[in-house]
Formats: structure tokens, C-alpha cells, sequence
């Protein structure tokens, strides 16, 4: 080994420079990617509070995230819901511990699986129509002949959008923990034979309303943050339609990732601002 | 003369400096004029209308459209002064999820805040026979019109705010000979009805500048090559004219 490396030391050195370099671009483009991501989303997100007022077209989109979402929503709340809950009873039916499947449940579906469930779902589904149209409306110049109309297209078409999954991830993710917790009431009482009133009992005394707000403020987040992502892809496409694929693509990717990502650190950015504030 | 459009020495790189696709026009087109602007296939006759509409910012160089110096003007400025101006599309560029008529009333919409909604209603339809679609045709969707009809509702739009200077990017470009003539028709009609009104065609197509224009631009590298009535264009002794008129005509 050492003397094949001595023999092509030159060869195996461009390689690995060349695997440092194009881990240092790949590197350099996320953090160039994120800052342009940021600077389009603070460029973007006033304009919804400005002049003229654009409630028609906030409303239309909330009307497009949120409840063209509700289904399929309800659909993967009560099902995750009860794998979860049926997971928890098994592992806890070891340690003869299944008094607190409930409390345990409710507290990984509203602070983690609810937020973090709706907002992969939701940046899917309305994050990839946002980049595909917006894509589409660059590419055949529909977003310059608003330019050309004296409309501010990021007023127009990023800001309700952007506004929208802000309002409505929330909800969506408030309608996904009831879901998910009926699911989970479902498996638990009418299938598996627990008590329902220490189930309901055992939620009540270990849940705080901050475990739901918790979730709400993740989800409002991460709507914040798929919805910038995906226009801010889809309003800078370039390329015609093999543009819109990739930016539609990038988009939703992107987005998933770094749900993920900042679920993580607002984890324990709360966890220390709870410990902080007691 | 009054002038609507003026530019001087304008210069635009889009990498940087090392290439220049626009390498120092000057171009002054009067007000009233029909004007149209040729050249071959990539010589920047596009970014030179988008200069124009101020969707693009030069390297270096001035643009003044209606005595307005565009490289001064903030984006709120600019995007204000955009109503002055109509353009049609190369491909019309209307709004998909619209109907012809509402994509004519969108404009009113955004600039005419303080009509009511049936008056609005009332001057689009008004456009859109002006631009000679038939009523039947009001509540189609784009992907449900011909090439010559969106043309017709872009033209309509562009027109819904009466604007002082119209642009055509390309309007013959991709379409048959007799829509071709049709669309040359209209523009001429509609600059006809207008009065006052400039009006700017981006084309390579020759023999459509011979049939309406009254000021001919020719751009080459990213330079205006010559700019004149088509008797200067006839007269000219430039070889890269001569060569564009020669191949103008045996098309024709």
C-alpha cells in the first residue's frame, strides 16, 4: 500500500486536491446558496405589508397551502399517529411501563413529528408548486411583462406566498397533532386496550401548552423557510424547461434539508431558552 | 424634434468586463416614430430593449426614455415609470391562469385603482377589439388561443394603459407568413390610431421593417451599424446592409 502510494504519490495527491476542491465549492455554494436565500427572503417578506395590498392573493395562496394540505395532512397524522404510538407501547410493555405510551406520544408529536412531518409534507407538495410556477412564469416572461406593467413582482408574487406559509403552517400543524393524537387515542384505547382515562390523565399531567406552542413556532418557521427557499428558486430560474425542473427539484430538496436542519437547533435553542427562563 | 428614447454610448458585460455585448449604442428614436431595429440573430437587439424598459442596468452609458435618465432612477422610480411604457412579447407573455380579458384588466387593476370594476371591465373589452379579437374569444385561457390571437390580447394589454412609448419584442418571430403580414398590420394600424404614440420593433425580420417602419436602427456587434428612412438603408454602401438587404429581398 505505502509503496503504491510512494509510486503514484503525484497521481494520488491530484486526486485527493481535486476531491478537497470540489468539497470546498460544494461547501462554499451552500453557504453562498443560504446567504442568497436569506437576502431574498428579508428583500421579499416586508413587501407584504406594503402598499398596495395584496390580501387577495394572500388569501388565495393560504387557500393553496393550507387546505388543498388538509388531506393529505389528516391522512399521515392519524397514520403516524398510530406507528408511533404502537412503537412506544411495544418498547414500554418491556419495562411494563404503558401508563405513559400517551404523555410519551403527545410530546414526540407536537414538539418533533407534528412541525417536522407537516412541513417535509407540506414543502413537497406546495414548496414544489411554488418554485414550478414561479419557474414557469420567469421562463416564459410572464414575471418581466409584470416588471414592464409597473408591478413589483416580488410584491406580487413572493411576498403573499411567502406570507401565506407563514400563517397557515401552524394551523396545518395544529390539525396533523389532534390528528395524529385521535390516531394514536384510536390504536391505543380501541385496539391495544389501554385505560383511556389514565391515557388522557397521564397527557394532561406531563403536556404543557409550551409543548404545543413549541410546535407551532417550529412549523411557523419552517414554513417561513421552504416557502423562501422555493420561490427564491423558482423566481430566479433560468434555463427554459430543464430550468424549472431543476429549480423546482432543488427547491424542495433544499427545503427538506434544512427543515431538518433548523428543527435541530430550535430544538435546543428552546430547551435553553426554558432553561434560562426556568 | 421631441425625442422619446435616447441612448448614449450604452455599454453592457455580462461577465464582468470581459466581453461586451452591447459595445457603446447611440440611438436616438423621435417621438411619434415607428421605429424598427434589425440585425442578425445575436447582436443585442433583446438586451437593448430590455435596456430600455429598465429591466436590465448598463455596464456604463445613459438611457433616457421620455427625457427620464433610467440609470438615476430607484426601482420604485422605475417601476412607477414602467407605465408609460406597453410591450408585446415575442410569445405575448400573458398570464396563464388568466382569461383574455383579465389579463387586459389586470393592468387597470393595479393603475387604476379608483375605477370601478365594470368600467375596467368596459375599456379592456374596448382593446380587445381594437386589437381585433372577437368577442367570443374574451374568456378563453392563453393555452386555449392560436398564436395570433394571444398576439392580438398581448397587443391589448400592452395597450391598457394608453402608454406613450409601445414595444414589440420579435412579434413576427415563429409565425406563418400570413399572420406575419397580419401582425405587421396591426402594428401599423395601431400606431395609426395612437396618435403621439412611439413605437419600437425589435425584429430581424427586413422586409416587415421595410413595410412599416419610418426610422430603421441596424445593429451589428453590438453597435449601430446605421440608422436612417429606408431611402438612407437603399442608399447605403455598408457591405454587412448591403448583404442584409440583398438576402431581404431574395426572401421576399
Amino acid at each position: 500500500m505505502l509503496q503504491y502510494w510512494l509510486q503514484h504519490r503525484d497521481r494520488v495527491n491530484n486526486t485527493l486536491d481535486e476531491i478537497f476542491i470540489s468539497v470546498g465549492l460544494k461547501i462554499i455554494g451552500f453557504f453562498h446558496n443560504t446567504g442568497k436565500t436569506f437576502l431574498f427572503f428579508f428583500e421579499c417578506f416586508p413587501l407584504a405589508f406594503k402598499k398596495p395590498s395584496r390580501i387577495d392573493e394572500i388569501i388565495r395562496h393560504m387557500e393553496f397551502v393550507g387546505n388543498k394540505s388538509i388531506l393529505i395532512i389528516i391522512l399521515t397524522g392519524s397514520f403516524t399517529g398510530m406507528a408511533m404510538s404502537f412503537q412506544i407501547y411495544l418498547g414500554f410493555q418491556l419495562v411494563n411501563a404503558t401508563n405513559l405510551v400517551g404523555p410519551t406520544v403527545a410530546l414526540g408529536i407536537t414538539r418533533e413529528l407534528g412541525p417536522v412531518l407537516t412541513g417535509l409534507i407540506v414543502a413537497a407538495r406546495a414548496g414544489g408548486a411554488m418554485a414550478a410556477r414561479l419557474g414557469t412564469m420567469r421562463v416564459s416572461e410572464q414575471i418581466d411583462a409584470l416588471e414592464v406593467m409597473g408591478v413589483d413582482p416580488k410584491q406580487y408574487l413572493v411576498a403573499p406566498r411567502i406570507l401565506a406559509a407563514f400563517i397557515t403552517m401552524p394551523l396545518l400543524c395544529g390539525v396533523f397533532d389532534f390528528i395524529a393524537m385521535v390516531g394514536a387515542h384510536v390504536l391505543c384505547i380501541n385496539i391495544l386496550g389501554l385505560d383511556e382515562a389514565i391515557f388522557w390523565d397521564k397527557i394532561q399531567l406531563w403536556i404543557d401548552p409550551g409543548d404545543i406552542n413549541e410546535g407551532l413556532l417550529k412549523s411557523a418557521v419552517f414554513g417561513l423557510t421552504f416557502a423562501a427557499i422555493c420561490t427564491n428558486k423558482g423566481f430566479n430560474t433560468t434555463g427554459g424547461a430543464k430550468g424549472v425542473g431543476e429549480a423546482t427539484n432543488q427547491g424542495v430538496v433544499n427545503s427538506m434539508v434544512m427543515i431538518i436542519v433548523i428543527n435541530y437547533f430550535m430544538t435546543n435553542l428552546i430547551r435553553f431558552f426554558y432553561a434560562v427562563t426556568g | 424634434m421631441e425625442i422619446a428614447i435616447d441612448l448614449l454610448n450604452l455599454k453592457k458585460s455580462f461577465d464582468g468586463g470581459k466581453d461586451y455585448v452591447l459595445k457603446g449604442v447611440d440611438l436616438t428614436i423621435p417621438k411619434g416614430s415607428l421605429t424598427v431595429i434589425i440585425g442578425f440573430s445575436g447582436t443585442g437587439k433583446s438586451v437593448l430593449l430590455k435596456h430600455i424598459l429598465g429591466l436590465i442596468k448598463p455596464s456604463s452609458g445613459t438611457i433616457k426614455v421620455l427625457g427620464k435618465n433610467l440609470t438615476e432612477m430607484s426601482m420604485d422610480e422605475l417601476i412607477h415609470f414602467r407605465t408609460n411604457l406597453g410591450v408585446l412579447f415575442q410569445y405575448a407573455a400573458l398570464f396563464d391562469d388568466m382569461s383574455a380579458l383579465e389579463n387586459v384588466c389586470f393592468p387597470l387593476h393595479e393603475h387604476r385603482r379608483n375605477l370601478p370594476a365594470e368600467q375596467i371591465i368596459e375599456i379592456a373589452e374596448r382593446k380587445l377589439i381594437a386589437s381585433g379579437l372577437d368577442e367570443k374569444h374574451f374568456h378563453k385561457l392563453p393555452a386555449e388561443m392560436s398564436g395570433g390571437m394571444r398576439k392580438r390580447v398581448g397587443l391589448a394589454r400592452a395597450l391598457a394603459l394608453d402608454p406613450e412609448i409601445l414595444l414589440y419584442d420579435e412579434p413576427t418571430t415563429g409565425l406563418d407568413p400570413i399572420l406575419t403580414e397580419m401582425v405587421d398590420n396591426l402594428i401599423v394600424e395601431t400606431h395609426e390610431a395612437h396618435e403621439g404614440t412611439t413605437s419600437v420593433v425589435v425584429s430581424h425580420d427586413l422586409i416587415a421593417a421595410f413595410r412599416i417602419a419610418h426610422h430603421i436602427v441596424m445593429l451589428d456587434k453590438g453597435k449601430v451599424l446605421l440608422q436612417g428612412t429606408q431611402e438612407d438603408f437603399k442608399n447605403s454602401d455598408v457591405e454587412l446592409v448591403q448583404r442584409f438587404l440583398a438576402k431581404g429581398l431574395r426572401t421576399q
